[in-house]
């Protein structure tokens, strides 16, 4: 292949992270805000009690000032496929760029439409189709969520597809396998449920400090009541959706489970490691993973197979093979992708000689299903020699892991309590576990983005699994221009969001304004 | 039903609703034209903030439709997606920059803790309105006279030169196309204040406004125009799909698609009407008569790239790279999906006319800058 600029790739992807990282601080909290905000105003219309329309103005003032930024990170990473990621644009844009433009036709414009009544409508139409509006936000934010996720859902487990040699491309074959993939449907509930939480944290938290300053009591009052209501079946939704990613993970990316947990030799009866320290690579390479472990025996054969005696690959078993559990080497699939690549270059000159007859016999061979699951299934693979290249970042996909799990029990336990206190009637008095609830509000921050890590670390280094590495689907550019736009965008976003919570923190300090007084 | 049609009709049907995205887009580009008159037609604060909150009800639907138009064509027509956004990337990253900043600028603009200053927000909605507009001019001007790329067997990009994509500025013709849509946007901008804003010193700059703006548009629009009709365009052969150049190719395309060239007459028609009504008639509805007008004769400038055998992105370096609806369309299967996506479009714009209706019932003017507690 032709000589590769690594500066390239690296920069490429060091802004699409960075990118979708901004992105990623604002989204969540719309995603779950607008729920809470749809629920206090429905018991505004319901009760008619103002208190609770000062309530929901107030909290509809931050997701507006959060919402604003959400919007403008999110632009950029639709349109960077394009710019930076050409290549891939290319091979899998019949398929790819289906749920991006269903996402704008279905659920942008439907957000966007209806978030001016919300902010502007109050005065301007009825009671209900205001609050109709408001749902109608809600619904829109998290289906753009969904589109979004199909898309990336695919490009970890690629379903519904076959490659056409005559355009060089991968074409959709089953819209419904992409849209309802496990993968899809599991890390959609799974998001969402993380932004619900991270919403509810927030709005807790805020709360919290309005108790303390002794200001505001009845908003906040009623404000934890709902968010810890809603944070506490979300968490719980949340843990279970962890359990399905974990199940998918395994099944579709058994080298990302392992990274997860930092395991090399895979086993049967696999430990969990709930708190862990790994060791040096060479010493983790050699089967001694971890520098210190608590492990829970068995859990994590059951946790990704539902069975305490199933064999969990690990990262060794995975580079070098394991004959006696069917699992090739990272080598192998090497070879196999080269085959592939082989023969798709063989196409190409047929095409260009106008041979017909190889033509059509190479077009067969990629309709074979032997081909397909032998060679083609590994074609990624032709694109590097070294089998290291293939393997993720184990220390940050472990790490992250952890802490996205730990601080998910945590949340938990943290929505449970302020339920307690919010049904006894003790929240204003328990000064130390609303000081808790401030200084949390940036946890589910941390822990949403540890997810993301997980997510997409560990899959390196796949565009899609298997399919297009990093290096394979980048755009040909000199790496000086994409490493200006690098920091043109870490500057911008950095002063956006510097202002963005200036202003958040100005306005949760106002507090609330008084209904009555301006109309 | 849409099994039933051809692979071809398909590209069609998708290159139309492309092109119609892209003609609303440049509608809705009133909201840009707009941001760049605001100190042009605000003298104080009062008046600034008026025309600021009357845009800031609207912005969302350019900026929707803009990222709508870019899923679409990534749908619809991958290999431009790829060609275009890989390629040209200097071009849409400015783009694109321009609305990052112009995203926050409302919600942020008055608002206490803002760490910018209110004045930086201004320019970032001035340089959205400008840069924005001339670009995506520019831009959508190459379809007719081509960029300098060439794609491998592999369909990879390889753009010639290290401008990537900003060279297009250099050239005449997609420079004016570039000013047309930047005064044309002004244009808009003032007839949606005359239509919207409700205050007397407002309306008598929007006018004159409207005069000083539409003389330039028209300049750099029959500029174009003209000289698009003469000019050598993209032309492919069906048969075999090998590009060629041919002399006044889009004058023939308009001959040829007598339909086309009607929607492009009425369209213009539509455009002036709107701006005579409202100067001689002293209507406030002109912004419909000129934006239904943007939207016809935009149309029908896409279809003239990419209808009856032309190349939409050609390749002026390597005539066969050259993109059409044919060669960079995605499977006739994903057009088919999409197309019954595209179902939902009627519905979309119902909703957004109805909600446009209800919101504007009532104008923008000092009383409702006092009443409204969400203020930009």
């Amino acid at each position: 292949m032709q000589s590769i600029d690594w500066a390239v790739v690296d920069w490429s992807r060091g802004q699409f992270a960075l990118t979708a990282m901004y992105h990623w601080l604002f989204v969540p909290l719309t995603l779950g805000i607008t729920w809470i905000i749809a629920i206090m105003e429905t018991l505004y219309v319901k009760t008619g009690d103002p208190e609770w329309k000062k309530i929901t103005k107030f909290w509809m003032k931050l997701f507006g000032i959060n919402f604003a930024i959400g919007v403008a990170t999110g632009i950029i990473l639709e349109f960077e496929f394009g710019t930076n990621w050409s290549s891939y644009s290319w091979f899998v844009g019949d398929i790819f760029g289906a749920p991006l433009a269903v996402e704008g036709i279905m659920a942008f414009f439907m957000e966007s439409t209806f978030i001016a009544v919300m902010f502007f409508g109050w005065n301007k139409v009825s009671k209900k189709f205001h609050l109709a509006s408001t749902w109608l936000v809600a619904i829109g934010a998290n289906l753009s969520a969904l589109w979004i996720l199909v898309a990336n859902a695919w490009m970890q487990n690629p379903v519904g597809t076959a490659f056409n040699p005559d355009m060089a491309r991968n074409e959709m074959t089953s819209f419904w396998e992409v849209l309802f993939s496990p993968v899809a449907i599991n890390k959609f509930l799974h998001t969402i449920g993380s932004g619900f939480v991270l919403a509810s944290i927030f709005v807790i938290g805020i709360s919290a400090w309005f108790l303390l300053k002794k200001r505001e009591t009845r908003m906040a009052l009623r404000s934890i009541t709902i968010a810890s209501v809603f944070g506490l079946l979300s968490s719980l939704h949340l843990a279970m959706t962890g359990d399905g990613s974990a199940k998918q993970v395994a099944s579709v990316q058994p080298v990302k489970l392992a990274a997860m947990e930092g395991l090399y030799e895979g086993t049967e009866r696999a430990g969990l490691v709930a708190i862990g320290i790994l060791n040096s690579k060479e010493k983790r390479e050699s089967g001694d993973e971890y520098l210190f472990k608590i492990e829970l025996p068995n859990l994590l054969s059951f946790m990704a197979y539902g069975d305490v005696d199933h064999f969990v690959a690990g990262i060794n078993d995975l580079k070098d093979g394991n004959a006696a559990q069917g699992i090739p080497s990272i080598g192998e699939k090497i070879a196999r992708g080269k085959v592939a690549r082989q023969t798709l270059t063989d196409f190409k000159n047929a095409q260009d000689a106008g041979d017909k007859v190889t033509m059509d016999e190479i077009r067969e061979r990629f309709a074979e299903q032997d081909f397909k699951d032998n060679y083609f299934r590994y074609f990624g693979y032709g694109f590097h020699d070294d089998p290291e290249y293939f393997l993720p970042n184990v220390p940050i996909t472990f790490y992250s892991f952890h802490l996205m799990v730990g601080l998910g029990f945590y949340f938990i336990v943290l929505f449970a309590l302020f339920l307690f206190f919010a049904a006894r009637g003790e929240l204003p008095r328990r000064k130390f576990w609303l000081r808790v609830a401030l200084w949390t509000i940036p946890l589910p921050y941390i822990a949403s983005q540890a997810g993301w890590i997980v997510a997409e670390v560990g899959r390196q280094p796949w565009t899609i699994q298997d399919l297009l590495p990093t290096v394979a689907a980048v755009t040909k550019i000199d790496a000086g221009s994409v490493q200006v736009t690098f920091w043109l965008f870490a500057v911008t976003f950095t002063a956006l969001a510097i202002a963005e919570v200036g202003i958040m923190v100005k306005a949760i300090k106002k507090g609330p304004k008084t209904e009555g007084g301006t109309k | 039903m849409f099994e039933a049609l051809s692979h071809l009709d398909l590209q069609h049907y998708w290159w139309i609703i492309v092109s119609l995205l892209g003609s609303l887009l440049v509608f809705l580009m009133f909201v840009q034209g707009g941001q760049t008159l605001i100190y042009s037609i605000g003298k104080d604060e009062a008046e600034r903030t008026m025309l600021v909150n009357s845009l800031g009800r609207k912005w969302e639907f350019t900026f929707t439709t803009l990222v709508t138009f870019g899923g679409a064509f990534f749908a619809s027509f991958p290999l431009f997606y790829a060609t275009s956004f890989g390629g040209a990337y200097w071009v849409w990253i400015l783009i694109l920059f321009a609305f990052i900043i112009q995203a926050v600028s409302y919600e942020f603009r008055t608002k206490a803790g803002n760490f910018l200053g209110k004045r930086t927000y201004e320019a970032f909605l001035f340089i959205n309105g400008a840069v924005g507009t001339i670009l995506i001019g520019t831009a959508v001007g190459t379809f007719f006279t081509g960029s300098q790329f060439q794609l491998n067997e592999m369909n990879q990009v390889i753009w010639e030169g290290p401008a990537r994509g900003l060279e297009a500025a250099l050239n005449i013709q997609n420079l004016a196309l570039g000013l047309a849509v930047f005064f044309l946007a002004r244009v808009l901008g003032t007839l949606y204040f005359i239509n919207d804003v409700d205050d007397e010193a407002i309306l008598t700059r929007s006018k004159k406004q409207l005069v000083y703006n539409t003389i330039p548009f028209l300049v750099f629009f029959l500029f174009f125009t003209v000289r698009l009709l003469f000019i050598k365009g993209f032309a492919y052969d069906p048969g075999n799909g090998e590009v060629f150049l041919e002399k006044g190719k889009y004058l023939t395309n308009l001959l040829e698609m007598p339909l086309v060239l009607l929607v492009f007459v009425l369209g213009v028609v539509g455009v002036l009407a709107g701006i005579l009504l409202t100067l001689l008639k002293s209507s406030k509805k002109g912004i419909w008569f000129t934006g239904t007008g943007v939207v016809l004769a935009v149309l029908a400038l896409f279809l003239l790239a990419g209808f009856n055998h032309t190349a939409f992105y050609p390749s002026s370096f390597d005539l066969q790279s050259s993109l059409t609806i044919e060669n960079a369309s995605s499977s006739k299967f994903t057009l088919t999906v999409m197309s019954y996506v595209s179902l939902a479009v009627p519905f979309v714009f119902a909703y957004i006319w109805y909600v446009w209706r209800a919101m504007n019932r009532k104008k923008m003017n000092r009383k409702e800058l006092e009443t409204e507690d969400h203020l930009y």
